[in-house]
């Protein structure tokens, strides 16, 4: 007898807590500065890949989802904390990073990272010259496994216009977000591309929350399957971006 | 797991540069909690080197100030008045971030001084390092602060005191020297302690707004802020940080306590322990 | 915002401003104004009455109530505020979620710290998840509120703790002379005359919380610093508004206001002063007297 109303206790509990799952809003962290992944426009709207990406997987999983503005230094302390409950940042999926979070597979083929350089400067400052990148990245990280002096700025913008008054030799950056300073103006040039360690830029959510994690996995399978994922990223990143089959 | 000693033998002395410790700093799980300690603690190096420089040529800076700023003369008050106000008026944060500007906006090559025979080229790439840029800007800001409250202070000098330095027949640098000074600076040391306390705590922003590291050199902040990113824990490396500076602040307390001891030691013990001791039977 | 704002790639320049400078972000850094000036009105209030709680335990003869006085000031006082705020809002913030969870959901049984994780019951959280964004938005600035009001209320502690050791010892010995409790000694005779020995070091703390709120955006509070930085930073041709770099001229703004804030607020202070002067036995008050008709 006891041990039926403990059972029934404990679906109670379980139907409680899918109840509460339904009708739950579903916070989610981004930065809101890293163009064209998260940024905000003119009319002052959290835009982007990740920003449609989102909206669209919330959709398919029928979830309500919100969308929080959080600074890139404090993102994941922030998500542990339970300020909010996933990170669309344009984060890549790293070993270190999953020791910590866990993610869910990626929405988007780990792309290289580039250095940029202003037009006419030569390769070899790759080894030996001066290398902005922002603060606690991965790319300030492999700056420093080289030769090159690394010179560190605490947000992206600066690291370009280092480079362009000459503080720096070049930048070292996601291609893609560098791709959008490259193409308006004819200053800049790539110099080399290097892949960084990662499994690809993935949602962000805490390691106890399975659940949540197994509904976008799934939610993002369905829009690999149907080919709405790859549509979506032609559209924000043009028609050389690797896509999935 | 590398040990303490490991970790203080690699880190000590990171701040100075890649040669003088560990190439690389440690990352992700393998940072341990002496890695953390040691490191932070190497970073405070550069906190000392900013506070213990910008206050001694700050000091001078500021006396010359106070000086023209209670000068009869417009063309002297007036431009020391604006300084002053410029630099207590506005945010160091955004201090820093206008030197580096205008600093990188330099040419890189140097600037030429053409003089009669032959051109100097003046070197100005240094001035975007923190160790100048950030210490010029920290320099100027305490020398504003400073300048204040010393004026203050020459206000507040009692009359009798320079009566008294009339009667002797002091005139010029000596009355200067031997009465206003040391009057000046006694009766400005309480504030000027609390402005050194800021000022310390002010070195602190150099990496965190403007000015860029190199070479993953930096104050203790900068560590802290890489270990609390690399760890995605903020409640170990910043409290380290934490502990540190109280502990730096009540050495600062200590030696310029000692100081205002030394600038008192003239008046009756009365009026010396006045100030700092007082019955309690209000509350 | 004006109706000529429809294509901004085809206006002439005047109107490319005029476009530009009302655009929904620039509109948000001009309320971002009110939002420190708003912080500011509350942070001075709430730090005094902190540090007037933080004097009185100081002089306390209690020794526990001075010892967590002593310790409170001293240990806010040697941090950097920078370093206090990194991680002192984060910690409060799950500190009254900690306390909700143990009210709310006494009979939850997983544990709260999961690895890295820190979970509470969905009733704890604060505020709900489901709450509007503005909901949100307040509780931020709640916590940067107490965030500032505790570093500064050390500072004004220390201050107003010097200021009623200032007042002369004769000025309350007369009071009990004339058979005034200790309590109503405080409250007659020693209040009133400790804000002339107050005020100077008052004044200079208004000016530090002034400029210390450009870290305001460290506490994810969007204010005019972050902004100035947002808007000022290069515009790629993903934007509506391309344009280079422009951080100086944001910054350059952003001096004006801080410069003109803390002009105005000298002015006030200078005329406060000279009303705390009037009847006072210092050199001030001796001033105001002889000056008198």
């Amino acid at each position: 007898m006891k041990k039926l109303t403990l059972s029934l206790a404990s679906l109670a509990l379980a139907l409680s807590t899918t109840g509460v799952m339904a009708q739950q809003v579903v916070r989610m962290g981004s930065e809101g500065a890293y163009p064209p992944f998260n940024y905000i426009n003119e009319a002052n709207e959290l835009v982007g890949f990740e920003i449609d990406l989102g909206n669209e997987l919330c959709r398919r999983a029928e979830l309500t989802c919100e969308w929080v503005i959080n600074d890139w230094d404090t993102i994941i302390p922030n998500l542990v904390g339970g300020n909010y409950d996933t990170i669309m940042a344009g984060m890549n999926a790293t070993e270190s990073r999953a020791e910590v979070i866990s993610f869910t597979q990626a929405y988007k083929r780990p792309d290289p990272s580039a250095y940029m350089a202003l037009v006419g400067t030569d390769p070899s400052v790759i080894q030996s010259g001066v290398i902005a990148a922002q603060s606690n990245t991965v790319q300030s990280g492999m700056v420093a496994d080289t030769e090159a002096t690394l010179i560190e700025f605490p947000t992206p913008d600066e690291t370009i216009a280092a480079v362009r008054s000459g503080v720096a030799d070049a930048v070292l950056a996601d291609r893609d977000f560098l791709l959008t300073y490259q193409r308006d103006s004819d200053e800049f040039e790539f110099l080399d591309t290097v892949m960084p360690p990662g499994q690809g830029v993935s949602m962000g959510t805490r390691q106890s929350d399975d659940e949540l994690r197994a509904t976008f996995n799934a939610a993002i399978d369905e829009m690999k399957a149907d080919g709405s994922l790859n549509e979506m990223l032609v559209e924000w990143f043009g028609d050389e971006t690797p896509l999935f089959e | 797991m590398r040990t303490c000693a490991e970790s203080f033998q690699g880190l000590i002395l990171r701040s100075m540069g890649r040669q003088h410790g560990d190439a690389l700093l440690p990352r992700g799980m393998e940072i341990t909690f002496c890695d953390q300690v040691f490191l932070i603690g190497s970073g405070l190096i550069w906190n000392l080197y900013f506070a213990v420089l910008a206050l001694a040529f700050g000091f001078f800076l500021a006396t010359g100030l106070a000086l023209a700023k209670a000068s009869p003369r417009a063309w002297l008050r007036k431009p020391a008045g604006g300084f002053i106000f410029l630099f207590r008026g506005s945010p160091l944060f955004i201090q820093f971030f206008f030197a580096y500007e205008a600093l990188s906006l330099l040419p890189r090559t140097g600037v030429d001084i053409p003089l009669l025979v032959t051109t100097i080229t003046l070197e100005t790439q240094w001035l975007t390092r923190a160790w100048a840029g950030a210490l010029i800007v920290l320099f100027f800001n305490t020398a504003a602060y400073s300048a204040e409250i010393f004026h203050g202070a020459l206000k507040a000098i009692p009359r009798g005191d320079l009566e008294a330095a009339d009667a002797y027949g002091l005139t010029g640098l000596a009355r200067f020297r031997r009465v206003i000074w040391p009057t000046m600076l006694r009766l400005a040391w309480p504030s000027y302690t609390n402005e050194a306390i800021f000022l310390f705590h002010a070195t602190a922003l150099v990496y965190f707004s403007a000015f860029p590291a190199w070479q993953q050199m930096g104050d203790a902040l900068y560590y802290a802020r890489y270990f609390a990113d690399q760890t995605f824990n903020p409640f170990v490396a910043y409290p380290i940080a934490a502990a540190y500076f109280v502990l730096l602040t009540l050495v600062l307390i200590g030696v310029f306590g000692y100081i205002n001891r030394r600038l008192n030691r003239h008046l009756p013990r009365a009026a010396r322990a006045r100030i700092r001791f007082r019955p309690q039977y209000i509350r | 915002m004006f109706p000529f704002c429809t294509d901004p790639t085809v206006l002439p320049d005047w109107q490319w401003f005029a476009c530009y400078l009302t655009t929904a972000t620039h509109l948000a850094m001009y309320r971002s104004v009110l939002v420190v000036l708003l912080l500011m009105a509350l942070a001075a209030p709430l730090a005094l009455a902190l540090g007037f709680l933080g004097a009185l335990a100081m002089r306390s003869a209690f020794v526990p109530f001075r010892a967590v006085g002593t310790v409170y000031v001293s240990m806010v006082r040697g941090v950097p505020d920078i370093i206090f705020f990194l991680f002192v809002p984060l910690a409060l913030d799950q500190a009254v979620e900690y306390v909700l969870h143990k009210i709310r959901c006494p009979d939850w049984s997983e544990p709260i710290r999961r690895g890295n994780d820190f979970v509470v019951c969905a009733q704890a959280k604060f505020p709900l998840s489901s709450s509007p964004a503005w909901i949100h938005d307040i509780w931020g600035f709640t916590l940067a509120l107490i965030a500032f009001a505790l570093v500064f209320g050390a500072f004004a502690a220390n201050t107003l703790h010097g200021a009623m050791a200032a007042v002369p010892r004769a000025q309350t010995e007369t009071a009990e002379a004339f058979g005034m409790s200790p309590a109503q000694a405080f409250r007659r005779v020693l209040l009133p005359q400790m804000w002339v020995y107050a005020l100077p070091g008052l004044s200079n703390l208004w000016m530090i919380l002034t400029k210390a709120t450009p870290l305001l955006f460290l506490l994810g509070i969007q204010d005019i610093v972050y902004w100035a930085r947002e808007l000022g930073g290069q515009k790629t041709g993903l934007y509506a508004y391309p344009h280079p770099d422009w951080r100086v001229w944001y910054f350059l703004g952003v001096l004006c206001f801080y410069l003109t804030l803390t002009w105005v607020s000298q002015r006030a202070f200078d005329r406060l002063m000279v009303r705390m002067n009037h009847g006072q036995a210092t050199f001030g008050g001796d001033a105001l007297r002889k000056a008198a008709p």
